[in-house]
């Protein structure tokens, strides 16, 4: 094990992926000689070479579309885009290409995209967005969201070793701010299984990317017997982990930094009535992003985004039901 | 609006190709003809409401993705598009696979997954398109990009209508494929309407001239002449194997249907009609042949009529495939493991002569590796027309 942060984690994983497997190429903007705008790739151009550390040109559809056609044929591709906001540019290939061709023609695409995201330091409208829900609105995308330094490895081995287009959120605000003991070598952490972060009996803080370390910097300054799931893996969800969380403690906040409205949250509140009602003893309670675009300035950002005393808030009040 | 594709500097590559054997040539009017008969039996079945949705043609379009596809070797890869019928038959697709699609048939290519002309045999090396255009000239960049980190004399080939190229995709797919030098090959079918819309209001300038400024060579050719098309294309082709970079071919036609079933081309003047249907280009091979490569009249007719029998064969086989299980419906959304694409056939005899010869240079590894069809499905036209 050695300790590392979330972004050198995902570094690591990408490097031993590319060197136990010469079919494993990265393309993106800026990710050659310059390492990526976050630097994931850094050093990785001298490493692999320039055809498999593929600078692209500034078009999105086209990054996509190319790690498509790679994928059919067995490359294994790892696109970035260089903000996940920058998916919009690509989403014709992504959803209408990729999610459709197994279903429609049996033609399995495996390929990740890479995907910056999230908010929390003035990148304002177009650099902070959390897109999950846009693909799991899409059928055919097995979405990710890692929270720690050996999960964001770990997902990120097993994303590019599955047969499917992989959408891998990568939360720009715990790149340097998370650190972890990671596996060296090889470590792998299986697609649509949620992890148990925090042990608790009384509440559970469903979440996944930023909003678990926020759940458990609250469960930790609250006191209380609070449980933390990170779902890790949004589509497919771990029903059962959910379900089993929900059984135990009876009441659910479900936290997320993107938009309300249709987003994870819904998903698994709907899930939980459906499935769970009867082990509920409080209403499910949602702690995420109002329905409106990340603003820039300082205080507007903060009073977007959840924040720790939210947070502890609305913990307060389910456990108080 | 410029309706005159028969003029002469239009068509720069009338003249013959030696690249062709006469039972090659006889193959090329075999596939049009296929195209064509199997197309008026889908609309047929669609007038007999059989179809639903709309149905789609690629009517006086036969000569370009046939012409076209007639170039590729086993191993090389295609995105065929809605006009394009030809060229998933000349890959080893039946009629009656393509006709039970229509029908949302369990037989057909997709097996009621997907409809119309919204297939490919991924076991005989096809991608099919989506509905978004040109999305399908990034893929095969992306697949062509596969083959240039292998370095596999491999070719990707995609075909689109003038339309698409007013498409940012357009744009993005030619411009990596002339940054990287990648072996794919454009071809374009400006058959003078997107839907609609006719190309002055939907270019300034020829996409054809466009591809200088990507870089990479653009041919303009006559789209209902089959020999031209294919002799561009093994050009391009040749070019794209020999690690030289993509080419545009932009094949002067003209849509003789509607853009689908239900559109009367009311906005097409009679008379545009009236010229191109002299420019047909089954009938204009059918006459080339007998003029300058000395097929009888008798031997035509034969041609003819083996394709007509073979696809009343095929209708019967399509008409008679169940409705799928709508257990399927929710099946397949996720795939379980990678597997490859199968081969294509590959009719051109340049193909099974190399292979007889145990040649390797022509079309890499593939030369070895077996028949054209050797994908477990049996070669369809090519046997039936050599047994007629």
């Amino acid at each position: 094990m050695t300790e590392m942060t979330y972004l050198q984690a995902i570094s690591d994983g990408l490097r031993e992926e590319m060197r136990r497997d010469e079919s494993v190429f990265c393309l993106g903007e800026d990710i050659g000689a310059f390492g990526g705008a976050f630097k994931v790739t850094d050093g990785f151009i001298d490493e692999f070479g320039a055809d498999r550390v593929l600078d692209a040109p500034l078009a999105e559809n086209m990054i996509i579309g190319a790690s498509i056609g790679a994928a059919i044929e067995g490359q294994k591709p790892v696109a970035e885009m260089q903000f996940a906001d920058f998916i919009s540019c690509g989403f014709d290939q992504l959803v209408n290409v990729a999610g459709k061709l197994h279903y429609r023609q049996g033609v399995s695409v495996p390929m990740v995209v890479r995907l910056p995201s999230g908010g929390g330091f003035s990148g304002g409208p177009f650099h902070s967005q959390n897109p999950e829900a846009w693909f799991m609105q899409s059928p055919g995308l097995k979405v990710v969201a890692p929270a720690t330094a050996d999960d964001a490895k770990g997902l990120l081995v097993s994303a590019i070793r599955d047969p499917n287009p992989v959408c891998y959120l990568e939360h720009k605000g715990l790149y340097r701010h998370v650190k972890g003991e990671v596996p060296e070598g090889e470590h792998t952490v299986p697609l649509g299984e949620a992890r148990v972060a925090r042990e608790g009996g009384e509440l559970s803080v469903i979440a996944y990317g930023s909003s678990v370390p926020l759940a458990l910097q609250a469960a930790d300054q609250l006191d209380e017997d609070i449980e933390v799931i990170d779902l890790r893996t949004l589509n497919p969800l771990d029903t059962d982990a959910i379900l089993a969380s929900v059984e135990k403690t009876g009441k659910v906040l479900i936290a997320h930094e993107a938009t309300r409205s249709c987003g994870v949250g819904a998903e698994v509140a709907s899930l939980i009535s459906e499935r769970a009602f009867e082990s509920l003893d409080a209403p499910v309670r949602r702690l995420t992003a109002p329905d409106v675009p990340i603003p820039f300035s300082p205080p507007l950002e903060h009073a977007v985004l959840p924040q720790i005393d939210d947070m502890k808030e609305a913990c307060r009040e389910l456990i108080a039901y | 609006m410029k309706l005159d594709a028969a003029s002469p500097s239009r068509s720069p590559e009338r003249a013959g190709t030696d690249a062709l054997t006469r039972e090659d040539r006889a193959l090329l009017l075999r596939y049009m003809l296929l195209m064509r008969l199997s197309e008026e039996r889908g609309l047929t079945l669609y007038k007999q409401g059989k179809v639903p949705g709309s149905f789609y043609d690629g009517r006086g379009q036969e000569a370009i993705c046939v012409g076209a596809a007639f170039t590729l070797a086993p191993q090389d890869r295609m995105c065929i598009l809605h006009r394009d019928l030809g060229a998933h038959f000349v890959r080893g697709v039946t009629p009656d696979r393509y006709l039970a699609n229509y029908m949302g048939r369990e037989g057909g290519v997709t097996g009621g997954k997907d409809g119309n002309m919204h297939f490919g045999d991924r076991q005989l090396g096809c991608v099919g398109m989506v509905s978004m255009l040109p999305d399908m000239a990034q893929v095969a960049a992306g697949m062509a990009l596969s083959f240039k980190m292998r370095s596999q004399p491999r070719v990707a080939m995609t075909f689109f209508g003038e339309g698409s190229t007013a498409n940012g995709q357009w744009h993005e797919a030619m411009n990596f494929a002339g940054v990287h030098r990648l072996p794919v090959v454009f071809v374009l079918e400006n058959n003078q309407f997107a839907y609609s819309t006719p190309t002055d209001l939907e270019f300034a300038v020829d996409p054809v001239q466009r591809a200088k400024s990507y870089g990479f060579p653009g041919v303009s050719v006559d789209g209902n002449d089959v020999e031209a098309v294919f002799e561009v294309a093994r050009v391009a082709t040749d070019r794209a194997r020999e690690g030289d970079g993509p080419t545009l071919i932009e094949c002067h036609t003209m849509r003789m249907h509607g853009h689908g079933a239900h559109d009367d081309m009311s906005y097409v003047p009679d008379e545009v009609l009236e010229e191109w249907s002299h420019r047909d280009p089954i009938e204009l091979y059918a006459r080339r042949l007998a003029e300058e490569h000395g097929f009888g009249s008798g031997e035509i007719d034969e041609i003819r009529e083996s394709v007509v029998a073979y696809v009343d064969e095929c209708a019967e086989r399509a008409v008679a495939s169940p409705m799928p299980d709508p257990a399927v419906a929710t099946d397949g959304v996720f795939a379980e493991s990678w597997e490859p694409l199968g081969e294509g056939e590959a009719p051109w005899s340049r193909w099974s002569a190399a292979e007889a010869q145990g040649e390797s240079d022509a079309n890499g590894h593939h030369a070895a590796n077996g028949h054209p069809a050797s994908n477990g499905q049996q070669s369809s036209l090519v046997e039936h027309g050599r047994a007629a």
